[in-house]
This record gives structure tokens, C-alpha cells and sequence, in this order.
């Protein structure tokens, strides 16, 4: 009897086991809440999409406000100790934690966020979201009135810098007298924080609020100021309808999808992924008609269209450094390490980058 | 520099700064009962939290504080029982009450999360603040009552020897600290960044209870402690606005620096630390000796 169960079992196992294999396991690491309608919403809204693509092949965790310290170690390898077979971790300073953790663990995969350090086993990826920095920065170029723009920078790592130069570099373009003012507030995530920069910055003068942190005070306090801003990493137009022009939105679904579907199928590989509007991973939320007038708006799709077919390069040269010293020669683009390791500021833009 | 925009920097640091004003004159009050409690930040967050939720369903501000205050007079509540009549760490209970927090506030405000609301103006409440602060200064140096509540602090025994309460009277005064901590929470939720997001009072609760170290246990240097703290941010931002060269990461630990400051100063003459702090802070009071 207990022969026939073993050989049923084993047979079932083996007839269904190709069909029903154990699905695979992928988590992630979020720096903040899935809630925070920004970075960490849109991260949680790739994860969803990516499981609504590949269906039972997978099944998905997530730990949410892991700081970027030794916590992110721990929660890294829970990850991993709990039978995880792909992790992303979704913060540019989880980067040394999850190369720690992935030398332990080299038949998992993991996917390190803004990070630009590969291993056998750790790929990198991250989205071209200068581009659509460019276009905010000619759209606030047209707008201002003050010609004074407020910048809320969250922490002096090269994708910050990066999104200051390509928006101020468009924005003098349009409009030579162009002030930015830059609030380091050194944290991702604190709504009151956030609140008073971009308070401060509307008290210094500032007509338009750019923001590089995760939550949508910024543009409530730009609202309640009677001034324009862009929200971040998702369409934050209900939070503030009379002050948003537009936001930047980060489209992780269909990349974390195709390298889940590669862990499935046993195709996955280290690298480096950094796609920008072309592939789709970065788009604009709709522009707001009833604050920027319809020629505008046309530019602004055009400059999508010029950005997406290659013709239009945000940092084309020339383009000098604060010293005044070429760094991009005319007629040149900056090339992709140039803007990986960015730590400077263009010539125009006042103060430097905290170090 | 013209006047408006020293207006608008008066603006700003004053409605940045009125929370911590509020967690941290609660909490000095708790600790000069001779109680410490460690879960200022999760009771703000429920305070916070609970503001939000009633506000969204009945549309009512003062419906929203009210229940705010009654949140966190339930969860002092709970600390109390457990640290006074449960005898438990007063440490390791108010850490845990933290932990609780964080965790029953994000349960809670899920489905709340980018709701948008219509925030309310703060002034009330800043000077309100300020009215507080002079009353508990006027309570514990001009009244009986403050006397007594200072003496449970200073020397539980001999304030039980002479008939008081002191399990009741330091009950009163971590109830007091917790509706002051949710005031603090439901004021960042509905006045100063009106939204609900977990964990969005991003470690006030800790400056607040740093901040009753460096006031050495005074309520008006409280007040001051807090406008240093707050001024402090507001005004760096300032300037770096402004363009001045500036580290901005210096000045987000500059509180914290300047509370062991304190404290090492205050720790390093023995009769000064006997004159500042409540000398039965942490210390578990048992009836029946």
C-alpha cells in the first residue's frame, strides 16, 4: 500500500511538476511606504503589474521603510534566508548592503536600484528621469514669472545632480535669467520637512517648486501658495490641481516583469539597465491644460518626441562646469559615465553640491 | 533682506516648531512626575493618524482632536497601567509603546493613505503652544498641586509618606503627556502637512524627548530649546537657498548634538545633575514600602 502511494506521488509529482512548478519567489525592499504616492507607490505599482503578468509563475513580498543602514542588511537577507529567488532593492543606498548580502547567497538574483556596481549575481537598473527633467525645466522656463525656481534635492547622490543640471540647462535655454534656488533637505521622506523647504523657497521668491523627495507636500504647500510645481515620481495632480504642471512617472511594471519572467525561465543575467522615455520607463503625467497654454504643451510633447527618436540629447554641449571649464564640447552629448558619476553643478546655477 | 521675508522665516519656523513645543512640554510633565516614557513618537503618529481618519469621516475639526486627544489618553493609559501598577521598564514599555504605534498607526490609516483633505489654519495652535507652556510653568511653580507633583518626582517616598498619591498623580501626568503628544500628531496631520503617511512625524518624537534633556527639565526652556531646534532648520534652508555655501547635513544632527552637549555638561558637576533632573526619573515605585 504505502508502495503504491510513494509511486503515485512520485508520478504525480513528476507528471505535474513541469506544469505546476513551485512558483518563484520575489521580494523586495522598499525605502518608504507603498503608500507615499512617489517613489516607493510607483515601485509597488511595477510589483503589481509584474504579478498580474506572469500570474501564479510567481509569488512576491515586500518589506517596506527599511532604512538605508545595517537594517537594510537584515532585511535583505530575510529576504534571502526565507527562499527568495529574485530581490530588488529599491534605493540607491542599499547598494553596499545588497552586494553584502548577495556574496552570501549566489544563486539568488538581486536588482539594485540607481546603483551603478554589477556582480554575478547583483544587476543594476534604473530609469532615465533627466529626460523628463529637461522638459520641466523648458515648461518652467516658460512659466516663471519671478524667474526664480525652487528646488527641493533630497540627497547630493549623482541622480539628484543629474535631474538639477538637465532642468536648469533647459530652462536657461528658454529663459537666460533663470535663478534656481536648491534646498538639500537631506531625507527622502518627511512631509514636514518637505513642507517648509518648499515654504521657504515660495518665501524667497520662488514661483515654481521642483521637488526630488517622495511625498506630495511640496506641491500642497506650492497650492495653498498660489504657485505652480511638478509632482514626483507619480501623477500627484488630485493633491494639488491648481498648482501641478506635470510630474515625472516612474514605469517599473514591464522591466520587472521581463527579469522576473527571466528568473522563471532561467534566463536571467547580470547587468545594467538604464532605459529612458524610448522604452517607455519614463513618462510624463498629463499636462495640466488649464494652467499652461496649448503652444506650450505642444513643445513639451515635441521635446517627448525629439527625446524618444534620439535627436534631442538634454545635455548636449556646449556645457561648462561652474569653474567655467568645458566639460561637454559642442556638438556632443555627454556620455553615460559623465552623467552616472555627475557631482557637479552647470555654469549659472549659484552654491555647490554638498559633499 | 526686507521685512516680508523676515516675516515668512517667522512664519515657517513658527508653524514648524509648535509640534515640538507641544510633545515636549507632555513629556516634561511626565518626567518630572518621576516617569519616563520613551513612546512620545508612536502616540503622535496615533494622535496623528486618528485626527485624519475622523476627520475624513465626519468632516469635523474638532470631532478630529478631540478623538486625536482621546487616542492618546488611551495609549498613555496603557503605558501607565504597565509601568505603574504592572511595575514594568519604563524604558523598555515606552520603547515598546513606540514599536506599537508605528505599527497600530500604519494598520490603521492603510486605506487613508492620499486622501486629500483641506488642511486647517495653524495658528490656533500656535498660540495655543505658547499659552500651554506658561501654564504648566505657572502650575509647577505657582501652584500646590505643581509643588506636589514635583515632590512624587523628586522623592516618591517621602511624597507618599506625607499622604499623596503618587501612583494617581503620576497616572494624571503621563495622561497629560500622551494628549499633548497626540495634539502634536494631529496637528502635523491636519495643519502643518495636511496628508496621512506612515511614520510621517519622522522622528519629531525623539527630538521632542531630547529636547526635555537640553530644557533640563524647565517648560520655558522647552520653548526655547524648540525654536532653537526649529529655527535652526528653517534657517539653514534659508541660506542655502540663498546660495550660501552651506552643510546642510550638520544642522540635521545639530539638535542631537547639542542635547549631549547638555547633557555632558549638566552630568559633569554631580549637584548640577541633583538640580536638574527629577531624581526618581525611571525609578518604579512600589506602595508597600
Amino acid at each position: 500500500m504505502i508502495r503504491i502511494i510513494t509511486f503515485l506521488s512520485t508520478f504525480l509529482v513528476f507528471a505535474f511538476g513541469s506544469v505546476y512548478a513551485d512558483p518563484k519567489k520575489v521580494g523586495f525592499i522598499y525605502i518608504g511606504p507603498p503608500g507615499d504616492h512617489g517613489w516607493t507607490y510607483m515601485h509597488d505599482v511595477g510589483r503589481k503589474y509584474m504579478e498580474s503578468q506572469l500570474g501564479d509563475s510567481i509569488t512576491t513580498t515586500y518589506l517596506e521603510n527599511i532604512p538605508e543602514n545595517a537594517d537594510a542588511v537584515r532585511a535583505i537577507r530575510k529576504l534571502a534566508d526565507s527562499g527568495h529567488d529574485l530581490i530588488f532593492t529599491t534605493s540607491f543606498n542599499y547598494m553596499d548592503q545588497t552586494h553584502e548580502v548577495a556574496k552570501d547567497f549566489p544563486d539568488i538574483k538581486f536588482e539594485h536600484a540607481t546603483g551603478y556596481i554589477q556582480a554575478d549575481n547583483v544587476a543594476t537598473y534604473s530609469a532615465r528621469f533627466y529626460e523628463g527633467r529637461m522638459i520641466e525645466g523648458h515648461i518652467a522656463g516658460h512659466m516663471t514669472e519671478t524667474n526664480t525656481i525652487g528646488y527641493i534635492a533630497s540627497f547630493p547622490i549623482p541622480e539628484v545632480v543629474r535631474g538639477i543640471n538637465a532642468f536648469y540647462l533647459a530652462a536657461s535655454k528658454v529663459n537666460p535669467d533663470i535663478k534656481m534656488k536648491i534646498i538639500w533637505v537631506f531625507t527622502w521622506y518627511d512631509p514636514g520637512k518637505e513642507a517648509d523647504a518648499a515654504n521657504t523657497l515660495i518665501n524667497q521668491g520662488a514661483d515654481i517648486i521642483v521637488q526630488h523627495t517622495d511625498t506630495y507636500a511640496p506641491c500642497q504647500a506650492a497650492q495653498k501658495a498660489g504657485v505652480y510645481a511638478f509632482g514626483q515620481a507619480s501623477n500627484q495632480e488630485e493633491f494639488c490641481p491648481d498648482a501641478h504642471l506635470t510630474s515625472i512617472e516612474d514605469i517599473w511594471g514591464p522591466y520587472y516583469a521581463e527579469r522576473a519572467k527571466a528568473v522563471v525561465d532561467g534566463t536571467w543575467s547580470s547587468g545594467d539597465t538604464w532605459d529612458g522615455m524610448d522604452k517607455g520607463m519614463v513618462v510624463m503625467s498629463p499636462y495640466n491644460t488649464k494652467l499652461m497654454p496649448a503652444s506650450l504643451i505642444q513643445e513639451a510633447v515635441n521635446m517627448e518626441v525629439g527625446i524618444k527618436d534620439g535627436t534631442i540629447h538634454p545635455f548636449t554641449g556646449p556645457i561648462y562646469n561652474q569653474a567655467g571649464e568645458l566639460v561637454v564640447p559642442e556638438g556632443e552629448v555627454a556620455p553615460d559615465g559623465m552623467l552616472l558619476g555627475m557631482n557637479f553643478y552647470v555654469q549659472g546655477i549659484d552654491g555647490e553640491v554638498p559633499q | 533682506m526686507n521685512l516680508d521675508l523676515i516675516l515668512g522665516i517667522l512664519q515657517i519656523v513658527l508653524i514648524a516648531t509648535t509640534p515640538l513645543v507641544f510633545a515636549g512640554i507632555g513629556e516634561l510633565v511626565t518626567e518630572k512626575s518621576g516617569v519616563l516614557n520613551l513612546g512620545v513618537e508612536g502616540m503622535m503618529l496615533v494622535g496623528a493618524v486618528s485626527a485624519f481618519i475622523i476627520l475624513v469621516i465626519t468632516g469635523s475639526y474638532f470631532l478630529a482632536f478631540f478623538v486625536s486627544i482621546l487616542s492618546g489618553i488611551i495609549m498613555s493609559g496603557l503605558f501607565a497601567f504597565l509601568v505603574l501598577f504592572l511595575m514594568s521598564n519604563q524604558i523598555a514599555t515606552g520603547l515598546a509603546l513606540t514599536i506599537f504605534g508605528i505599527g497600530l498607526s500604519s494598520m490603521l490609516g492603510k486605506q487613508y493613505i492620499g486622501t486629500p483633505i483641506d488642511g486647517l489654519s495653524p495658528w490656533f495652535f500656535v498660540i495655543f503652544s505658547f499659552l500651554i507652556v506658561f501654564l504648566v510653568s505657572y502650575f509647577f511653580y505657582k501652584t500646590k498641586a505643581g509643588l506636589i507633583l514635583r515632590a512624587v518626582g523628586e522623592s516618591h517616598n517621602s511624597a507618599h509618606a506625607l499622604g499623596y498619591s503618587v501612583i494617581k498623580i503620576r497616572f494624571l501626568s503621563i495622561i497629560f503627556g500622551g494628549s499633548m503628544c497626540a495634539l502634536a500628531g494631529s496637528y502635523i496631520s491636519i495643519c502643518y502637512a495636511p496628508m496621512w503617511q506612515e511614520g510621517m512625524t519622522a522622528g519629531r518624537g525623539w527630538i521632542a524627548l531630547a529636547l526635555v534633556v537640553f530644557a533640563t527639565w524647565k517648560p520655558e526652556r522647552v520653548l526655547i530649546g524648540a525654536y532653537i531646534f526649529g529655527g535652526v532648520t528653517i534657517l539653514q534652508m534659508n541660506l542655502q537657498a540663498l546660495g550660501l555655501r552651506f552643510p546642510g547635513q550638520f544642522f540635521s544632527m545639530a539638535p542631537y548634538v547639542a542635547t549631549i552637549i547638555v547633557l555632558v555638561l549638566i552630568s559633569s558637576n554631580k549637584l548640577r545633575i541633583k538640580l536638574s533632573a527629577p531624581a526618581s526619573l525611571t525609578i518604579p515605585f512600589y506602595k508597600g514600602r
